[in-house]
């Protein structure tokens, strides 16, 4: 599934890299501690997060994901959104909590 | 080929910007990507370990038609148990830090998971140097 049908089907905020929105999605990975994520997430996953700062795309770059998902409506920092459009990763915006995004995502992948 | 960056401590902006270059590179030259992926978490670990911790630090990195040889020396407060340091979620990172989503105690062991060798030196109050080597 594309990360376009993704903000159709779960009615997401594009908030930047919108060129890179006909990225592939492979899963997700759901964490805020950045080691974490840089240790164990993979390729072509939707990364959900609350955090906003420019490293979050240093880190969704340098592992390839598909994009991000901020939660409970945060805005991503100025540089963040730069970062997003200058590597294509798109940003994406939802105003519900990492529980019920991260519910209705994993719902709407395995029903494929 | 030998390639070499600097870091200001505090500058979180400037963590990445290594790992991101080092990973370009051996994509050009046809590196294994599994290989790939491991050298960039660990210099991405080891960047931000230079950024959270060091006051400034040097990066020079070697590559050899079968290795990769990262050498990362910062001045900064030194480790001064490295046993410790290396275990799963012991940090000394601040508050600020681990604000950020950083600081979880995963730095070191990430790097230690991601490398083939592995070489940490250091002197209390003065630097700390962190040798790696990945084998493609």
């Amino acid at each position: 599934m594309k990360v376009s049908e993704i903000i159709d089907q779960l009615g997401l905020k594009v908030i930047s890299g919108e060129k890179g929105l006909d990225r592939e999605v492979s899963g997700a990975y759901v964490s805020d501690l950045l080691s974490d994520v840089m240790g164990n997430a993979r390729e072509g996953q939707i990364w959900i997060t609350l955090q906003v700062h420019q490293n979050v795309m240093a880190i969704a770059s340098l592992k390839d994901m598909a994009a991000v998902i901020l939660v409970k409506g945060l805005q991503a920092n100025e540089n963040t959104i730069h970062h997003s459009d200058e590597e294509q990763i798109p940003i994406l915006s939802s105003s519900l909590s990492t529980y019920e995004i991260t519910g209705k995502l994993y719902a709407l992948l395995n029903k494929q | 080929m030998e390639l070499n960056f600097s870091i200001e401590g505090g500058d979180f902006t400037q963590a990445g910007q290594a790992s991101s270059r080092v990973k370009k590179v051996l994509k050009q030259l046809g590196v294994d990507p599994k290989c790939i992926k491991s050298i960039v978490i660990a210099l991405y670990e080891a960047e931000v370990n230079v950024v959270a911790h060091a006051h400034r630090g040097q990066i020079r990195i070697q590559i050899e038609k079968d290795k990769i040889i990262t050498i990362i020396e910062d001045e900064g407060p030194g480790i001064p148990d490295i046993a410790l340091a290396m275990q799963e979620g012991f940090s000394t990172a601040s508050k600020k830090v681990r604000e950020m989503g950083f600081g979880a105690g995963m730095g070191l062991p990430n790097i230690k998971k991601n490398t083939n060798e592995l070489q940490i030196d250091s002197v209390v109050g003065e630097s700390t140097t962190v040798k790696m080597v990945n084998y493609f």
